[in-house]
């Protein structure tokens, strides 16, 4: 293997044979390199998939009002339920042992005035529970605070991309804004990982909004999250318990479907989690085809090339080759070709990717990337196929009675 | 240095099979230049063959310089070949992308002959056939005689018992057939043995004994008076 002799004679054959050298290692880079993108592809895929349904917390759950579909304790069906505050404080009283916190959710959409710019945007009245749940992260300022809260403070704080379109250039700290015939203060500036559309909103305290809305008390929906450490089967207990709670203080028939409606994240996620391994297991699937088709390829070069040197390796089994010294030259040059060319169809492959980044974001394909690993075994995985692939023709070829290889064609 | 005895050998033609050697016997000795004449089809060129250990003899004995020469497995083949002979085809069979020198020392490396020796040997034999200044020429780059004249100096880089050519002229025309020939002749007079295959009466007739094959046997025996080719260049 570390004959010097032997590697002078394979570096020559390689210099003086640079198509078939070129052929026999483009088949091997392409594959390689086809391989790390498609898997990177969908890995970027999986990243994209994450990012869309997992921005939220996970150990949530949205509580909504429905409708009634049974009469029930003399209510007809059909009733229409609502929140109210006093449900946030009793969820909070009787729950004291899940609960990590909770918070209303109002959603609006209001038409937003700066000086001369204006836009429609989406407005939720929240809590400040609400800034842990939705995973919003502040770019500046402050979020909204329990002292908002208890004196209905006309503030908001607005989204990153509502900043850009309202105040330019301008620090939107501290300005004003107009909408629903009121004046709101910007105490801070958020993003959200959850895309373009979350940042097109802004948050008031829910205070505020019942109080521009006629002094009510009402709540669109409630959100609250439960002790991570509960786990999915705590969770689903406090589902339970949660709804029976809920229908008992709205006098709903308990086998009622419709009254109120709780969704919870943790099993979004796993559904969530079950698509993302459905997709996981498709990129495998295309991967391992990448793979077959690369090896199918080298295996055809591997043919032709010991075809095309049938009559060399005559002349040299006349000259005094052993069958042994012909396998081994023939093989030991597929392996360096294989090898250099395999790595370096990786490499490409694995540049290319970490160049693509965010580009292709809008092709659901973001930050592909290949562990090392993968990509290592791979392409070892082709470069022992392809010498497997080598083996055989040249065992053959090394077998062929020299004057067969040598006769006049 | 050769001898063989009650040489056969069948190919098998789908369901018939084709004698062609139908025994043989025939001896060589030291130093002799033996032309192998026939038609096509007589067995001059398996005869060749079996002698160059390229081809397995059906039935027969062969010894070759002392050594019994049987049961032959590839490895075994390759290392007497090595040792005990030298080739020289009528298409040269040189490695197209080797230049000259390569391959002239081709048979050394395969020798276990270190680098260094390989190439002063090879341009040694280079000169001997008057192509030193090609040595670095591919054969691309040879004419047909250059081209034999180079096999002929690969053939006997590994300093052979014996040199076996077939048809060595016969992709020549007449004067740098009679040039190679002559180089042959040089060689044997140097003391090599030399066997050549050939149809040709007028480069037989440069060798010092003819054996005539017809059928798969041999026909004729004799030593004829060797007309030196360098007469006729």
């Amino acid at each position: 293997m570390f004959n010097r002799d032997r590697w002078q004679e394979i570096f020559q054959t390689i210099g003086k044979n640079k198509l078939r050298t070129f052929l026999s290692g483009f088949t091997v880079a392409l594959g390689i390199f086809i391989f790390v993108i498609l898997f990177g592809f969908g890995n970027g895929l999986k990243n994209t998939f994450q990012e869309f349904f997992l921005d939220d917390a996970t150990n949530t759950l949205f509580v909504y009002p429905g409708r009634t579909s049974k009469p029930y304790k003399g209510y007809k069906a059909d009733r229409r339920i609502e929140f109210k505050n006093d449900d946030l404080a009793d969820i909070k009283a009787e729950f004291d042992f899940y609960l990590e916190d909770i918070t209303p959710r109002i959603s609006r959409s209001a038409n937003v005035k700066y000086k001369n710019e204006s836009n429609n945007y989406s407005t939720r009245a929240v809590a400040p529970a609400h800034q842990a749940i939705e995973k919003t992260i502040l770019m500046k300022g402050r979020y909204i605070n329990q002292n908002d809260i208890q004196t209905q403070a006309k503030v908001a704080v607005i989204g990153r991309l509502v900043a850009l379109d309202l105040f330019k250039n301008e620090d939107p700290i501290g300005k004003y804004l107009a909408f629903d015939s009121s004046v709101f203060k910007v105490v801070g500036v958020f993003q959200d990982e959850g895309g373009d559309n979350e940042e097109r909103g802004i948050y008031i305290p829910y205070t505020t909004r019942q109080a521009i809305e006629k002094s009510n008390d009402k709540v669109d929906q409630i959100i609250v999250t439960f002790r991570p450490e509960l786990g999915h089967l705590g969770a689903l207990a406090f589902e339970r318990e949660l709804r029976l709670f809920l229908k008992a203080k709205k006098s709903i028939d308990p086998t009622d479907q419709n009254g109120v409606f709780i969704r919870n994240v943790a099993d979004d996620l796993k559904r969530n989690q079950q698509f993302s391994n459905v997709l996981q297991l498709i990129v495998t699937f295309v991967g391992l085809g990448t793979l077959i088709a690369g090896i199918i390829g080298i295996s055809n070069i591997m043919v032709f090339v010991v075809k095309e040197r049938t009559k060399e390796l005559g002349v040299r089994k006349a000259l005094g080759a052993s069958p042994r010294s012909i396998i081994a030259m023939i093989l030991q040059e597929s392996v360096f070709i294989t090898l250099i060319s395999g790595y370096m169809g990786m490499l490409a492959g694995v540049i290319l990717l970490q160049n693509i980044g965010t580009t292709l974001e809008d092709y659901f394909i973001k930050n592909p990337y290949i562990d090392v690993s993968t990509a290592i075994f791979s392409t070892f995985i082709l470069v022992a196929f392809g010498t497997i692939a080598g083996y055989i023709p040249a065992k053959r070829a090394a077998r062929i009675k020299p004057i067969i290889a040598l006769r006049d064609d | 240095m050769i001898s063989i005895k009650n040489l056969h050998k069948s190919y098998q033609m789908g369901s018939s099979s084709l004698h062609v050697l139908k025994g043989i016997d025939f001896e060589v000795e030291e130093g002799e230049l033996v032309a192998i004449m026939g038609s096509s089809g007589s067995g001059k060129s398996t005869l060749l063959n079996i002698l160059g250990m390229l081809d397995t003899a059906d039935e027969g004995d062969y010894i070759l310089d002392g050594v019994e020469i049987k049961d032959l497995d590839e490895t075994k083949a390759a290392k007497y070949r090595n040792k005990f002979l030298g080739f020289v085809f009528q298409s040269f069979n040189l490695i197209n992308y080797k230049n000259a020198a390569e391959n002239v020392s081709l048979p050394l490396y395969y020798q276990g002959v270190s680098r260094k020796e390989r190439q002063q040997v090879a341009l040694e034999y280079l000169d001997r056939v008057g192509l030193k200044e090609w040595a670095t020429h591919l054969p691309s780059e040879l004419s047909g005689g250059q081209k034999q004249r180079v096999a002929i100096a690969r053939a006997m880089a590994s300093q052979p018992k014996v040199l076996l050519a077939d048809e060595p002229t016969g992709a020549l025309d007449t004067k740098t057939s009679y040039e190679v020939m002559d180089l042959i002749q040089q060689i044997n007079d140097e003391g090599n043995t030399i066997l050549v295959v050939t149809h040709e009466p007028d480069i037989a007739q440069m060798c010092k004994r003819i054996v005539m094959l017809k059928d798969g046997v041999i026909v004729e025996d004799k030593k004829v008076k060797q007309v030196k080719a360098a007469a006729h260049v």
